[in-house]
């Protein structure tokens, strides 16, 4: 008997491996990990955040049916590749490098990359005053393209998220830490952000900081990314895109 | 071993022949020109495995060993703490106790200012400690609950005749039961000790730098998928294939008499 | 109750850790995990009896391709075979897919846990149950032979029920290994229960809090499974010797 229900439910689940269910759903991945103010999860499980929103704004103008898919930040490119999401929107910048493998939307933000440190010490965000100091930094990401290509004299420690690396900053494990100036703003005045500040932004290399944050698709869908343009378009031109910026922050990221 | 003859038959043949050409297949059409520029990365990555495992390796065991005899014979206020403590190794992710001990125990840090001042901080602030004593931990818990049957499985009589001729409980410990008992588990060591390379993946997890971080480094940086990823297996086949090489000759060094 | 908790500073815990807060987080994550990890185990038992078979009564080719699947998965860390299967998992069903003409396969996260884990689940099943059937004595299957059974209710009838009590222990590993390996899809970004503590974790900063709690339900399955199994090992060893004083 025992065995009869096993072998049942293992061809259930087999089954359920199989099993396909073709509907005309968008997947927007996001990243997994929790990038407020961006995209954070609330204690009853909700996606909430700024990219939240305005993804949700987009695919309403665009009339896209979309699904938010949580993947890995780190696999993000290759689920979209193998196909598991159809579309990224985690504050993926559009870079050079990245433009290689997948296409992007137009923008629909853009902040500068910083420097973040303890109060105490004294450096800013030149690859001198780094250097010999321990640098932490996101997988995968932009910052970790530019500290790799410029600082060369730090010792740099690769974290999966930024929320670790900020956990690592406050434990005082490493010196500093390169990234996003909102979400790093939003870091410094959390509760555990009181020991440090921002030292000031890098100086911009176009070529790796890239062109703002799009939205990333596969290679030759076309269809979905004139969508996605005419989204962005529609959010920036009724004033919906500044709407929820003001209920996150002070200034226009755009 | 497998010798030639057996190696020769029509169907493997035809096997290795598919194999070949699956690797050449892999060889022209995948993409391998990362691999000058990461090798040398990747070989300090490899080193990082292979020390990390080699250490958590010998001192788990040597942790496994009081584990296993507290259990096996030790009073109730050993045995209830060695057997816990098994427990709790064993029924948790190890994932889950590296982030634990490194995240976990970072996030009390800021609370005691002068951890950053003691002479333990340069250690503190680094990875490979924490990936170092999770996996040890791991080992022990493992490897102890091995131990504890070991020590119970040593024949009664041995140690009975020992205690007759007077021998001091050290010297029995040393001489006949420490001995016998690692005899019986070193069939179980090499297993044991690949399952424990297969754990060490996840010390990648907290920033250490060893040949899974190295993939990952080189799918971040290429937005290369596979060819990482397939070259990684294969180097855990042929560390795995060492290890357990070595302990067959180990194993065949050691008298046995069964 | 509540005041025990606030003498011992543990009233901020006890609070995070409510059900309306982001304890019920963490118990949607349990949840998600012994769902994969009970599709994952009941797929590798399916694996591994076949596998099992035809490691034993298979032709010489079926064994050496079950003998290299059973080497290269154990050989290989879970992590690294969990991307692998993956990725290559969807990509395969999808190439399949527009192959066979249809459109995209939609794979849930759930569906790709079991398939990825329940493979790696086989092979380590394969190797159980070839033991346990190795293990039931031989006089017994000629004896139903010589009455004429038909191979499957052999298999059905005689082999498997009296290779049960060999079978449930090494079994009873595999599925407190299921239950541990959920862990790992974490990286690959599923919500199972340390994912969802991770998120918890830095959404609160409470580190210790939520990976102490989520290390105590790992525990509690663990010991709740042990408790199970050890009576499925005593109904199959219903009928047989008492091994106690004997060669164990």
């Amino acid at each position: 008997m025992k065995l009869k229900a096993l072998l049942a439910a293992a061809t259930a689940a087999a089954a359920l491996t199989a099993g396909a269910a073709a509907a005309e759903q968008v997947k927007i991945g996001i990243a997994a990990e929790p990038y407020p103010p961006f995209s954070s999860l609330d204690s009853s499980g909700n996606w909430v955040g700024w990219e939240i929103e305005v993804i949700n704004a987009v695919c309403a103008a665009a009339e896209l049916d979309c699904v938010i898919t949580p993947v890995a930040w780190d696999g993000i490119i290759p689920s979209l590749t193998g196909q598991q999401i159809d579309a990224i929107m985690a504050s993926m910048s559009i870079t050079e490098e990245r433009l290689k493998t997948i296409d992007f939307s137009d923008p629909y933000y853009n902040t500068p990359a910083v420097i973040v440190a303890d109060k105490a010490m004294d450096i800013d965000a030149t690859p001198d005053s780094l250097a010999g100091k321990i640098v932490g930094i996101q997988a995968s990401t932009i910052h970790q393209a530019y500290a790799q290509a410029y600082f060369t004299g730090a010792e740099l420690k690769v974290y999966q998220t930024q929320d670790e690396a900020n956990q690592d900053l406050f434990a005082g494990r490493i010196d500093a830490t390169q990234a996003d100036s909102i979400a790093m703003a939003d870091f410094v005045n959390s509760a555990n952000g009181g020991c440090c500040e921002i030292k000031g932004a890098v100086a911009d290399d176009p070529a790796i900081l890239g062109r703002g944050v799009g939205a990333g698709v596969r290679k030759g869908d076309t269809d979905l990314l004139e969508a996605l343009n005419k989204g962005v378009a529609a959010i920036l031109a009724d004033g919906t895109h500044e709407k929820i910026t003001a209920k996150y922050f002070t200034t226009s990221i755009y | 071993m497998i010798n030639a003859k057996e190696l020769m038959q029509p169907h493997r043949i035809v096997m290795m022949l598919v194999f070949a050409a699956l690797v050449i297949w892999c060889a022209v059409s995948l993409r391998w020109d990362w691999i000058p520029k990461y090798a040398p990365l990747a070989l300090e990555g490899l080193w990082a495995t292979v020390w990390i495992l080699a250490v958590s390796t010998f001192l788990g065991f040597l942790l496994a060993v009081p584990l296993g005899l507290a259990q096996a014979v030790g009073p109730w206020y050993l045995s209830i703490p060695a057997r816990t403590f098994c427990t709790i190794i064993r029924g948790t992710p190890l994932l889950l106790q590296i982030w634990l001990l490194y995240y976990g125990l970072g996030s009390l840090f800021p609370q005691f200012p002068w951890i950053r001042s003691s002479e333990l901080w340069p250690y503190l602030r680094q990875a490979w400690p924490y990936a170092v004593l999770a996996l040890t931990l791991s080992y022990a818990g493992y490897e102890g609950e091995v131990m504890r049957g070991a020590f119970s499985g040593v024949a009664k009589g041995q140690l009975e005749a020992a205690k007759s001729f007077g021998m001091p409980r050290f010297t029995m410990f040393r001489r006949i039961w420490l001995p016998q008992a690692v005899r019986n588990v070193l069939p179980t060591l090499g297993g044991e000790t690949i399952l424990q390379l297969k754990a060490t993946p996840l010390v990648a997890t907290i920033t250490v730098v060893e040949i899974y971080a190295v993939s990952s480094r080189v799918r971040a940086d290429t937005f290369i998928v596979y060819e990482p990823l397939l070259l990684l297996a294969v180097v855990y086949m042929a560390i795995a294939g060492v290890i357990a090489l070595a302990f067959r000759r180990f194993e065949a060094g050691a008298p046995q008499r069964r | 109750m509540t005041g025990l908790l606030e003498v011992l500073g543990l009233g901020a815990s006890a609070e995070l850790l409510s059900l309306s807060g982001w304890g019920g987080n963490l118990l949607r994550g349990l949840a998600n995990s012994l769902q994969i990890a009970f599709g994952a185990f009941g797929l590798g038992l399916v694996i591994g009896l076949f596998g099992a078979y035809g490691k034993l009564y298979g032709g010489k080719v079926t064994r050496d391709l079950l003998a290299i699947y059973t080497t290269v998965i154990r050989a290989v860390p879970e992590l690294v075979l969990i991307l692998i299967l993956y990725y290559v998992g969807s990509d395969i069903i999808n190439k399949i897919s527009e192959a066979l003409g249809g459109g995209r396969v939609e794979i849930n996260g759930v569906a790709a846990g079991i398939w990825v884990l329940g493979v790696v689940q086989g092979a380590y099943a394969t190797e159980v149950l070839r033991g346990a059937i190795q293990a039931v004595p031989v006089g017994q299957i000629e004896a139903a032979k010589s009455y004429g059974m038909p191979a499957f209710m052999i298999m059905r009838r005689v082999t498997i029920p009296a290779m049960m009590s060999f079978a449930v222990p090494g079994l009873a590993n595999l599925w407190l290994i299921a239950t541990k390996d959920t862990a790992l899809l974490a990286v690959v970004g599923f919500n199972e229960l340390t994912l969802e503590t991770r998120q918890a974790a830095s959404s609160t900063r409470a580190y210790f809090t939520f990976f102490l709690a989520a290390g105590f339900l790992y525990l509690m399955v663990t010991l709740c499974s042990g408790a199970v199994f050890a009576r499925i090992e005593k109904w199959a060893r219903r009928g047989q010797p008492s091994l106690k004083g004997g060669t164990a």
